[in-house]
Parts: C-alpha cells; structure tokens; sequence
C-alpha cells in the first residue's frame, strides 16, 4: 500500500513538470494533464479510501484502547504498546497463528494437487470436456457462506450424509465427530476449503497447460520419454510460472478466509478453527475492542506482505522473461 | 488369398485403433462424468435437501421421491427480503465499480501518465489486504459518517471487492486499442470523454460485461462487509440472512437449505449464460 501513497503524489508533480523546456504551451499542456488525470483520479481516490485508509487507521487503531463505550463518547485514548502486550500473552493468539498456518497450508496443498491432478486430465480430448470442465466451476461460484453453511449439514456427526455414507461402507463404526471434536474440526474446514478452490486452481493450471507447444512433447515422445518422465522434465517447468501464480494468489486468498470458518464451525470447537482472521473478527465485534483487533489484523496483514513481495518479484522476472 | 489378407490388414488394423482411440476417450468421459459426480455432490445434497418437506424430522433421503417446494416457500417467506437486498447491493457495487474502472482503465491503458505503473501496481497489492482489516478500520469512519446499516454504505464497500478487478482487466484490454482509432475520432471534433463514451466503452463491451459480471458475483457473494457494517436488519443480504438462519432456526434445514438453493441461482445462472466470459476473467484476472 505504501507505493500506492508514493505514486500518487509522484504522478501530481508530473502534471507540473511535464515540459520544462516549452515553456509556452506549458499551461496548455497543464491542462491537458489535469484533464487526463480526471479519468483516473476518481479510482484512485477510491482506491485509498478503501484500502489505503483502512491500512494506515488499523495501525493507529492498534495504539489506541477501545472499549465498548467508545462509540458513544468517541474516545479512544492512545495507550502505548497495552493492546499489542495484550494479543502477544493471550494464549489463543499462538494458537490462531498456528491454525491460520495449518488451514492455509493443508488447503492449498491440496487445492494444487487435485486442481493439476484434473487440469492434467482434462487435456485429453474427449467428447463433454469443455462441459464438464465448465460445470465443476460452481463451487467456486457459490459463495462462500452458502458452501460452509450446506457442509455444515453434510459433516454433522448424526444426521450427515457423510457419517451415513461411512456407516455403509464400514470405514467407521460411530461416525467421525467432523465438526464436534476439537482434533478434527481444523481438517474438516481445510477440506471444505480445497473443495471450495479445487476449480480455480483446475482452471489456471489449465489455461497454462495449453500454453505449452505441443511440439516439445511429440519430441519427447520420440525421445523414448514415458509419461511421468515427460510430466517431471517437461510440465512442470514449463508451467512453473503458472505454478506460481497460483499458489501465491491461493495463498493470498487462503489465509484470509473467515466466512468459511465462521459459517462452518463459528472458531469452534474449544477454539480449534480459530484463526488470525476469524480472532480479528471476534476480538472486535464481538468484544468491541477495536485496538487489540487492530493488532492482530495487522500481524495477518504483515504475514500476506512477505508474500505479496514475492509475488511481485515473480511477476517481474516473468515479464522480463517474456520479454 | 495372402494378398487379400495382406492388403486389408493394414486397413483393418487402423479402424482397429480408431475403434480403440475412440473407446479410450469415451473411457475419459465416464472419468470426468465421475469426477463431476464427486465434485457436485454437495450441490446436489443441498438442492435434494431443499426439496423435501420435514428433512429435519425424518431422516433426508438420498433421492427426494416425493419432492415438494414446500420449504422454498418457508425460504421465500423468510428471506425474500434478503434476496432482494442483496441483488440491489450487487446491482449497485457493479454500478460503482464500473463507474470507476473504466475511465481509471483507460487513463492508465491511453494517457501515459507517469505514475500509471504505480498505480497499477498499487491495484494489485490491494488483493492482499484482508475484508476483515478493511472492516475493522471502516466501521469507525462509517460510523462517523452515519453509513452503518445503509444501503450506500455497503454498496461502496462491497464495490472494493471487485473494483482491483476490474481496473486491471479493462485496462491490459485497453491497452489494445490502437491510439489511431481514438485520435480519429478526435479529429473529427470529439473530445477526450466522448472519444471515450462513443468509440472506447463499445469497443470494450467483452471485458466490461467480464469486469460486471465479477464484480456482481463478488458483492453477492460478500459476507464480511454485511456482517460487520451493519448493527441492524435493516440492511441484510442473503449470505447474512442464511448465516443468522443457522443460528436461530437450525432444526429447519430444509428451509435452509432451499434459502442456499436460491442464493446459488446467480452462480448458476452466469455458469450457463456467460461461461466464456467466466472462463476469460478467471485466466485473465490472474496471469495479469
């Protein structure tokens, strides 16, 4: 965020010393920089109301104590490092944490190796593949809450299908306790997410397999290269900047989640699903302490940047390689 | 007779391949028809669920045998004001969001103005910062500015989900368009903004149809600002509606599940009507 509060600035000199040298058709040329920048200066305003803002309150916000008074007489008085010595010493936030590492680690494993598993398959021709390949979008399409709430009743421990399902099969005697016992609740909101992302992770792998010549695979075929051989020397590093892409975007996009967990388990049970987004929520929701909400808000945000940092470098060697 | 048979061997041996190639691929189908079946199936229980009346009494039924749009009724009665309330939400954050991305779009894509790399880049960062951090710090400014529990409130929030979208979608189309066309019709005595209305938007309509579709599907989709923005009913979406729903009245899942039923239409409603648009935001948005 901060290059955004950087660049504009940086763009409203542009507009005045756009020509130094001409100095008579300068103002007219004022004009029409001023003009241009009318097109994108509304975006831009938004852009930082929505998002710059928030970035820059949260960190104040996490200086200053909140409590559930505060919006009735609007103080909220600066007190130091109490709301960050307060996160750091609450049992949950290591636990949040480490549940916040988990679900985003086990989705996207998942989520990746189902998503190229199918986006492999689906590049065979046969007949009803674009079909197929487009109607296995919808779970992605539904939203979220929708999806977590319609899992909630499939996992229950009695009425589930699932349980049912097992029951039948034999695999389990009384039913797996999916969203009931503190051990399994984690597992069950990482499936219900790789389902969830199953699709975009397919779609994009996809869209990167078709990229590759299929030259290079005739001359691998004529190489004597058997299909695994072929997949390990040739798919994956031609598709390694795809790879990327997709993980870091699932990454952005996993560790942030709450209306999963929220609709799903609530945080529950025994606080085992409670993650740094849903710990957020419940810190300044529910118990209207803003600032300590802030604090962890802010540790979430930081855990993305390292990430975003990343992506962007790829970004930039990729187009420099394409280039 | 040898030279029958070696004549028509090669040929008999190649429909045998074809026969074979063809059999694989209709191999491949049962595959994939089985992997939809996996993938659907919780998309299946939920519309099956909906269509059986007293799901939460009896047992619910693998296959509805007497299905009854009995609890699509209880889900109408209950959240049909939040179905309308999230469509004019939805309707509106497109509205913003387009509103706002198209020209910022074409500034960035037409003008070259210093800072437009900044910028774009800025856009792309903003995917990182989580609802709930967005939240947290715009309830106390809504709160200032009177916007907790209205309608502009959360159609301006809900228009930041897809407006990073959709800056960047329309602009990497934008950039297409050769600068000769729009310089023509400059010629011709249009300005900047009519150039723009007349010549650009038009030739746009692909990715500005992609941009509103998405955007409409992630203000519908939109949780987070529903749950946190408003203290009231006053203003309540769908998604807020069901996820109350499963606190109060989780003995009717019936009804529940006929209020996800009719949550999903949209979804599938863009799947059958749109889907190359779908398939080119998905892989555009991203690669970008």
């Amino acid at each position: 965020m901060t290059t955004t509060t950087e660049t504009t600035p940086a763009g409203g000199p542009a507009a005045t010393d756009a020509s130094p040298v001409r100095t008579a058709p300068r103002s007219a040329a004022r004009r029409r920089r001023l003009y241009q920048w009318l097109f994108v200066a509304p975006a831009v305003l938004y852009l930082l109301a929505f998002f710059g803002f928030p970035l820059v309150r949260n960190i104040l916000m996490s200086f200053q104590e909140f409590t559930p008074t505060t919006y009735f007489t609007g103080e909220a008085p600066f007190n130091g490092l109490d709301n960050w010595r307060a996160v750091f010493s609450n049992e949950l936030f290591g636990d949040a944490l480490w549940q916040t590492v988990l679900f985003t680690i086990g989705s996207l494993a998942g989520q990746f190796t189902i998503g190229l598993a199918l986006a492999v398959f689906f590049t065979r021709r046969f007949p009803l593949s674009g079909v197929v390949r487009a109607v296995l979008l919808l779970p992605w399409l539904v939203p979220m809450v929708v999806s977590a709430v319609v899992w909630r009743r499939i996992m229950d421990e009695d009425h589930g299908v699932l349980n049912s399902f097992l029951k039948t099969l034999g695999l389990t005697g009384d039913g797996v306790p999916w969203l009931s016992s503190p051990s399994v609740a984690l597992l069950s909101a990482v499936l219900v997410n790789i389902w969830i992302g199953i699709p975009f992770n397919m779609v994009i792998l996809y869209g990167g397999l078709q990229e590759i010549p299929r030259e290079v695979y005739e001359a691998a075929a004529l190489d004597g290269a058997g299909p695994w051989r072929t997949f390990r020397s040739i798919t994956l590093p031609m598709l390694r900047p795809v790879v990327t892409v997709v993980l870091v975007l699932g990454f952005m996009s996993t560790i942030k989640v709450l209306d999963l967990i929220l609709a799903l388990t609530g945080g529950g049970p025994a606080d085992s699903t409670q993650t740094l987004g849903t710990m957020t929520y419940q810190l300044s929701f529910m118990q209207l302490d803003f600032g300590q909400g802030a604090v962890v808000g802010n540790v979430l945000i930081l855990v993305s940047a390292v990430f975003a940092v990343l992506y962007l470098r790829v970004n930039r060697a990729q187009s420099g390689q394409g280039k | 007779m040898t030279t029958t048979e070696t004549a028509t061997k090669p040929v008999r041996m190649q429909a045998a391949t074809k026969t074979a190639g063809a059999k694989r691929s209709w191999r491949s189908t049962l595959v994939a028809l089985l992997i939809l079946a996996v993938m659907l199936f919780p998309v299946y229980w939920m519309i099956s669920t909906a269509l059986q009346p007293h799901s939460s009494i009896a047992a619910t039924q693998l296959l509805p045998t007497s299905p009854s749009l009995e609890n699509f009724r209880a889900a109408f009665d209950t959240q049909g004001g939040s179905l309308l309330t999230s469509l004019v939400v939805s309707l509106g954050a497109v509205a913003v969001c387009l509103a706002l991305a198209a020209p910022a779009a074409y500034g960035l894509a037409q003008f070259g103005l210093r800072g437009s790399r900044g910028i774009v880049f800025g856009t792309l960062i903003t995917q990182m910062v989580p609802g709930i951090v967005v939240a947290n710090a715009l309830y106390s400014a809504y709160a200032e500015l009177g916007l907790v529990n209205s309608y502009a409130g959360l159609i301006l929030a809900d228009a930041s989900l897809g407006l990073p979208f959709a800056i960047v979608l329309l602009r990497a189309f934008m950039v297409s368009i050769p600068s000769e066309v729009i310089e023509a019709a400059m010629v011709d005595g249009a300005n900047r903004f009519t150039a723009f209305v007349r010549i650009v938007l038009p030739m746009s309509r692909n990715a500005l149809i992609t941009s509103g579709l998405f955007a409409f599907l992630f203000a519908w989709a939109d949780f987070i600002f529903a749950l946190t923005l408003n203290t009231t009913d006053d203003v309540k979406p769908v998604t807020l509606g069901i996820y109350q729903f499963i606190g109060a009245h989780v003995s009717d899942w019936g009804a529940v599940m006929a209020t996800a039923v009719l949550s999903a239409i949209p979804a599938a409603i863009l799947l059958v009507v749109a889907q190359k648009y779908i398939a080119a935001g998905i892989s555009g948005g991203s690669i970008k």
